[in-house]
């Protein structure tokens, strides 16, 4: 298994962090740490996934550089988490994508806008792209439905497998020694954790987004991107059932429940992304990894050009640039989709593992409740 | 940079919890500020930055602290440590003006946690620090900066002239340069002398050579003895100093907690001739750990082995170093440099006077040596399961107990008798006056907030008038 550097410096601060216990306040990785006293690599993969990177351990801790002891927890995990991106991407040899992260994700927008570009451009007559289109089924006199469901299908339902893939291979490796069955108590309280984001909350007092102060302000932007991602979703969901149930057409009026739900989640989504930019900008550097910002930047600049696009189509749609930029649009979330598995979006879905990992080692045993031996 | 050069109220001597109590005190109190700390910033704060929490009375539980812990019981706590070492009415002052200090602090960004885990149960008597003393540290500073307190990093104050008993001028050395600052009032809160092995050769000899500074390389004494050397009354034992076994690999100042090893009550421990000199379960390890620095100091060079098996592996919190091991006791010798015959003889010794017994490292149990000296009276078991681990050992001094004498308004006291009219003292530098001796976990931060507060608040009085 992996002996990289960083596997051996991530091994180094857990073994000093253990022997000093200050920062057990802060969030879940410090307990779950106490339960160990030796750290294999399923032990820091898991750890390393558990870190919310709030960063209150950097500031609080009397090792930090310029001590010779030179912690930077906060860093470290990043880099251990940048590596067990790659070691749990499915299939193996596309983990190489997450390599220069920043650049691919460049690349595989810029593809699929043009290809969505070109085929549109290249399938419909200008006046229909340019052309003034009004109710129902306007969306669809510019890029067909079928094609649209075809496609987004195709790439999202590929995208949920290889993440579920990734799950189940970063599940594998680090909860093989579990004792507990994470059942869905264990699930139920790590869904509780990842929705309220607790372990982003520096003990109830706010992490170091930018430097010693503590602030709310990230968890509340995160909060502002994933609950915008899930309006997204359910406004998707919702627009299904109006056509395949209901036999409602698109576009539905600015007042029905698809366009609130996806106004609501493309607002958040921008916010969020927009206002962790800035933070990642006017932030303090040091407990920071470098080599992660490029997915970590890729990856809002995707979502705030989806979120961006969908606002700006839905503010144009009864104008002559609604074909061109339902286009857009729909490139954007193509190339969203497609690196979906392979980029940072895959913290969530490990995190979220180590949250059950965590339920389930740490729930008090109940009687009768089955134990892995 | 901060210009020296400009007129201050207050001056403090000193960066840590009870500078920094004393800086926003007497800021609060409208006087300006300057505070003067001798570390560059990533350092700053002494040894505050390796403490943890604070011993507060209090008398019904709160959100972070258990039960109560009254006036009464608190004093009793403090009179059994220092064995009577203390001043009744500065100590009683002390541990009731602990109890607002919590409030005090927290209004000033002091965050505190439950108390989770460790080898000493205090969530009934210590608030907690969340991160520890330098989130508290932070706070502090982020307070003080936001007041307008103007703080000097690199700066060491080297001289506070004193004539007959007013503090006249400061002089700081800064960057090779020494300014001279006239300010109304000085509250000196630099610490005690632990970092100057110099000094502490002064009563430990060569010996002092092998000491390991758990804490901040900045506690050079060099206030205190300046005050001292002009007619400020001593208090404390010069020659006494808080001193723990830590593991002989930690650095030679700074290593903090981590270097920290609670091993020796489930171990017999060796010194360089691998012979054993005291009883490693004499009782429970809370009581006895503060004098094992002493007793590892009063060994030839100053080093100790605690050596134990397989089966105490688990029964002591991990140090940041790892444990020595060897599959035979010839081996692990072979790597401690002990003579392998001596080691072997001691372990046979021990072993063969071991008596059977219940173990239980919670209580103190009845396996001990019979016929053994010194015996080993607790949690005493045989030797014999490979691996063989071993921990090399080390005095780690914590603080020294010699200050200044201090009355109730931190105002010092001089030789004569006579009080100094504008110089207060805070912190380690007149904590003597109530730790004489002993150590009470959590209660040098209690001194330091109390008197840091008083301290500034009264020299912003002097100063305003």
């Amino acid at each position: 298994m992996r002996a990289t550097d960083t596997v051996v410096e991530a091994r180094r601060v857990m073994e000093i962090c253990n022997a000093c216990r200050y920062c057990e306040g802060y969030c879940a990785v410090f307990p779950a740490m106490e339960l160990r006293r030796e750290f294999s690599n399923a032990d820091l993969s898991y750890l390393a996934n558990l870190c919310h990177d709030c960063r209150g351990c950097s500031y609080a801790c009397q090792y930090a550089p310029p001590h010779e002891f030179n912690l930077n927890l906060p860093r470290t995990f990043a880099e251990l988490r940048a590596e067990t991106y790659r070691e749990y991407a499915w299939p193996g040899p596309l983990a190489a994508l997450f390599r220069r992260n920043g650049v691919v994700v460049s690349l595989v927008v810029a593809l699929a806008l043009a290809v969505v570009l070109l085929l549109t451009t290249g399938l419909q007559k200008p006046s229909v792209i340019y052309g003034l289109h009004a109710g129902a089924g306007a969306f669809y006199a510019v890029i067909p439905l079928g094609l649209m469901i075809a496609v987004g299908l195709v790439t999202f339902g590929y995208a949920l497998l290889a993440l579920a893939v990734g799950y189940r291979r970063f599940w594998r490796d680090t909860a093989a020694e579990l004792k507990h069955a994470a059942g869905w108590r264990a699930w139920r309280r790590a869904l509780g954790d990842a929705a309220a984001l607790r372990n982003l909350a520096g003990g109830g007092f706010g992490c170091n987004d930018r430097d010693e102060s503590f602030s709310t302000t990230r968890r509340w932007l995160h909060h502002a991107i994933f609950y915008g991602f899930v309006s997204c979703f359910a406004a998707t969901c919702v627009a299904t059932v109006y056509h395949h149930v209901l036999g409602w057409i698109a576009p539905y009026p600015l007042l029905s429940v698809p366009v609130v739900l996806g106004m609501l989640g493309g607002m958040g989504l921008l916010i969020g992304t927009v206002g962790l930019l800035i933070l990642k900008i006017v932030r303090d550097p040091a407990p920071g990894a470098r080599e992660v910002l490029g997915a970590d930047v890729a990856l809002l600049v995707q979502l705030a050009l989806v979120a961006a696009t969908g606002l700006l189509l839905l503010a144009l749609r009864d104008s002559a640039a609604m074909g061109a930029l339902l286009a857009v649009h729909l490139g954007f979330v193509l190339a969203l989709f497609l690196v979906l598995p392979y980029g940072k979006f895959v913290h969530g879905v490990y995190r979220l593992g180590a949250l059950v990992h965590y339920a389930a080692e740490t729930a008090p045993v109940r009687s009768g409740e089955r134990v892995i031996e | 940079m901060t210009d020296l050069a400009g007129s201050y109220d207050v001056l403090v001597a000193g960066g840590g919890n009870a500078a920094l109590c004393a800086a926003i005190a007497a800021r609060e109190a409208g006087a300006s500020v300057l505070l003067v700390e001798h570390a560059p910033r990533a350092f700053r704060g002494g040894n505050s930055r390796h403490t943890r929490n604070f011993r507060v009375m209090h008398a019904a539980p709160t959100a972070t602290l258990t039960e109560a812990y009254a006036e009464d019981e608190y004093w009793d706590d403090l009179r059994r440590v220092t064995g009577g070492e203390t001043d009744e009415a500065l100590a009683r002052l002390t541990i009731r003006s602990s109890a607002p200090a919590l409030a005090w602090m927290a209004g000033r960004g002091v965050r505190f946690q439950p108390s989770l885990t460790g080898t000493l149960s205090l969530s009934r008597t210590n608030a907690f620090f969340l991160g520890g003393g330098k989130a508290l540290l932070n706070a502090y500073y982020r307070v003080a900066e936001r007041l307008g307190v103007v703080i000097r990093y690199d700066a060491e104050v080297r001289d506070v002239r004193l004539r007959d008993g007013v503090a006249e001028s400061v002089e700081v050395e800064s960057d090779g340069e020494i300014t001279t600052l006239r300010t109304k009032a000085v509250v000196v809160a630099a610490g005690g002398f632990q970092a100057n092995i110099e000094w502490l050769k002064q009563y430990w000899g060569a010996a002092a050579d092998n000491f390991l500074i758990r804490g901040t390389p900045y506690a050079k004494g060099r206030v205190l003895r300046n005050l001292l050397d002009q007619g400020a009354m001593p208090v404390g034992d010069p020659t006494q100093c808080h001193a723990v076994a830590i593991d002989a690999r930690a650095p030679k100042f700074d290593g903090g907690i981590v270097t920290r090893l609670d091993a020796i009550p489930f171990s017999i421990v060796v010194n360089r001739d691998a012979r054993r000199f005291y009883d490693e379960g004499e009782d429970l390890w809370p009581k006895r750990y503060a004098i094992w620095g002493r007793l590892i100091a009063q060994q030839p060079s100053q080093i100790a082995y605690a050596i134990t098996d397989a089966k105490a592996l688990t029964l002591f919190m991990p140090s940041m170093y790892p444990a020595i091991t060897a599959a035979t006791i010839d081996e692990l010798a072979g790597k401690l440099a002990l003579d392998g015959a001596a080691l072997g003889e001691t372990l046979r010794t021990y072993n063969a006077t071991v008596r059977p017994g219940r173990f239980n490292d919670k209580i103190l149990d009845d396996c001990r040596t019979d016929g053994l000296a010194p015996a080993k009276s607790h949690w005493a078991q045989r030797i014999d399961t490979p691996p063989y681990i071993a921990y090399p050992l080390r005095p780690g001094i914590t603080f020294t107990y010699l200050g200044v004498k201090v009355d109730d308004g931190a105002r010092v006291v001089m030789r004569n008798g006579e009080r100094a009219e504008n110089l207060f003292a805070a912190g380690e530098i007149m904590a003597g006056n109530i730790l004489g001796r002993g150590y009470l976990a959590g209660f040098g931060m209690t001194i330091g907030t109390v008197f840091g507060r008083i301290a500034g608040a009264e020299a912003a009085k002097h100063a305003r008038h």
